[in-house]
């Protein structure tokens, strides 16, 4: 570690894993209430469980990339972060956001109210403080992270990494505006949700993916750049546009089928060239890093997103087979595994990667790291893969034969009690991962002999 | 061909090409506002208790069991037809009252059963709730979903 302010990042990652912690556990839950429907159902229902699931796992990954930022932005800037104060402070206001979420949904405080109670559109349902204070928070960080940049070094991955975190916040806005018509307030509600995971958030992670490259494989800054702006142009451009798969069936124009099947149909694309890109630098490398566990968590995201975000996303895609399969149980299929691959992956594999250098210690715990990307890994796969089947015969149950929602799902029910099973596995992973870059060890378990490829 | 293209090459592309998406996707987003409030949804009929109705729908959360339009948490049935499937279309007052009972009776306590949550609507709320599904149900939605079942 070169710089003094890269420390900003063990703060953010900390966080960033208790609520990873938090998030999985809530994910526990809520898969176990599919299978032992009367759970908690008076205490906490299964719509809160829900919003503390996808919301922490989206706080999580936030600061996760700023975390990596402070991390990588030092490096390639060559400079020391603009203010460590504003850093700490913006983590503060995250902090005392992600509390306020916390004790707003599970006691239903406010309720009804429009600046202190929770606005209950999915994924947004922050309340209007918190959404604030989110952008306050996100201003600090993009003041701080541009003036570091602007008066250090600029390099691809630094351009890049900035407009990812600036749309970010940008399209965040989008979430304070909640129109009275349905049709247009799903219009604008997917500015944030698709326009992040599937356009900024795709720039964050291909440029965190470069730096990673950069550092482990050692291979020259060019060939690595050219390859980031390749993947970024292959993801705004299909996209944008690929919006339109969303556009189906909320109200708003036929042409969006076709537009939509076409342009998110080559969505699969950018995440095929994260896997080219990974495993071609991993093949030219010109220095065995120590850190295995770090480029397995690396190559395994590329790999996991394009599967995950690719292919499952492709399986839907086109307008007429979405026809019958949106809002079934293929969503959260793909969902899953898209999120898990993507984004998990990806702020795992930064987080092993800087670790054992931000708290000063090698050699680094690859192990029990490495095991804990298998059982997650392979879990989260069984997951996707039982999602899958329940999704493809509720779709013919429910949208073919037009059967009851109810009727169908107590025909499904194996499926979720096989996903519970899968669930419990990958909490364990999870449990393991946070150990094993938390808590030193004494000695490797499996001394390198420095001649061993790097997988 | 890949090593004829430089960095900077490469870097313009993205930034020229990605600003010329950006332009016909926020294009087409225009267009479909209009097209949303003139054709597909009744922008007229969005009276006090329809956008009271969807205000109630959001601060008690119901999309994180229920989707609605297909979208939301598959834990619960969809509601964008809900109208139409407890036969709003023929007896529009019998479904009202048949609606707003169901949200009553809850939760079942039935063992074995997703249990749907009691939210202590008040009157209005519930009948503004119900006529925030009846604005939905008109929504043109390119037919979708594919019956009744939702």
């Amino acid at each position: 570690m070169k710089y003094e302010t890269q420390k900003i990042a063990l703060a953010y990652f900390a966080v960033a894993m208790a609520l990873f912690a938090i998030q999985v556990l809530g994910g526990l839950i809520a898969g176990y209430v599919y299978v032992f429907p009367n759970t908690l159902s008076e205490l906490v229902p299964f719509n809160i469980l829900r919003m503390l699931h996808t919301n922490s796992l989206i706080v999580w990954l936030l600061l996760g990339f700023f975390g990596a930022a402070y991390y990588l932005v030092p490096e390639e800037a060559e400079r020391e972060i603009e203010s460590p104060m504003l850093a700490y402070l913006q983590l503060a206001i995250f902090v005392l956001g992600t509390l306020g979420v916390v004790v707003t949904y599970l006691f239903d405080l406010f309720n009804g109210n429009p600046f202190l109670g929770k606005d209950g559109r999915e994924f947004l349902e922050q309340p209007y403080w918190v959404k604030l204070g989110i952008v306050v928070a996100a201003l600090i960080f993009l003041y701080n992270i541009s003036m570091t940049v602007l008066k250090g070094r600029k390099t691809a991955i630094t351009n890049v990494l900035l407009l990812g975190l600036w749309g970010i916040a940008i399209f965040f806005l989008f979430s304070l505006y909640n129109p009275k018509n349905l049709v247009l307030d799903k219009m604008f509600w997917w500015y944030v949700v698709h326009l992040w995971v599937e356009g900024v958030w795709e720039l964050v992670m291909a440029s965190i993916l470069a730096y990673l490259m950069l550092k482990m494989t050692g291979v020259d800054r060019e060939v690595v750049e050219k390859w980031l702006y390749a993947i970024v142009a292959l993801s705004l451009f299909t996209g944008l546009l690929g919006t339109g798969h969303h556009y189906y069936w909320i109200g708003t124009p036929a042409y969006w089928q076709w537009i939509g099947s076409i342009f998110s149909s080559l969505e699969i694309l950018p995440f095929f060239a994260m896997v080219l890109f990974t495993f071609t630098m991993v093949w030219k490398r010109k220095r065995e890093h120590p850190n295995s566990a770090a480029l397995l968590w690396s190559l395994g995201c590329a790999v996991l997103a394009f599967f995950g975000a690719g292919v499952w996303g492709f399986l839907h895609t086109l307008h007429f087979v979405n026809y019958y399969s949106h809002g079934t149980q293929v969503t959260p299929a793909h969902g899953h595994l898209a999120f898990f691959g993507a984004y998990v992956s990806l702020n795992l594999a930064i987080i092993t990667y800087a670790m054992p250098q931000l708290l000063g210690r090698t050699p680094y715990n690859q192990v029990l790291n490495m095991v804990s990307f298998w059982v997650m890994s392979g879990a989260m796969a069984f997951m996707t893969f039982t999602l899958t089947f329940a999704g493809i015969v509720q779709t013919h149950l429910q949208r073919v034969r037009g059967e009851n929602f109810m009727d169908v799902q107590d025909q499904i029910s194996i499926f979720y009690d096989m996903r519970l099973l899968s669930g419990v596995i990958v909490v364990i992973g999870a449990f393991l991962f946070i150990y094993s870059v938390f808590v030193p060890r004494s000695g490797e378990v499996i001394a390198k002999t420095g001649v061993a490829p790097a997988e | 061909m890949w090593d004829a293209l430089t960095k900077s090459a490469a870097r313009n592309i993205f930034y020229g090409g990605s600003a010329f998406f950006l332009v016909i996707f926020l294009g087409l987003t225009v267009h479909s506002c209009n097209y949303a409030q003139s054709t597909s949804t009744d922008e007229k009929g969005l009276n006090a208790a329809v956008i009271n109705g969807k205000h109630t729908w959001e601060r008690h959360a119901c999309i994180n069991c229920h989707t609605l339009l297909g979208e939301g948490a598959y834990f619960a049935p969809e509601l964008g037809n809900v109208w139409k499937r407890y036969g709003g279309l023929k007896d529009p007052q019998g479904a009202r009252e048949t609606i707003k009972a169901f949200i009553k009776s809850q939760p079942s306590g039935t063992p074995g059963r997703r249990q749907m949550p009691n939210f202590k609507l008040t009157d209005k709320e519930l009948d503004d709730l119900v006529s925030f599904f009846e604005w939905t149900s008109r929504i043109n939605t390119q037919n979708w979903p594919p019956n009744d079942a939702g």
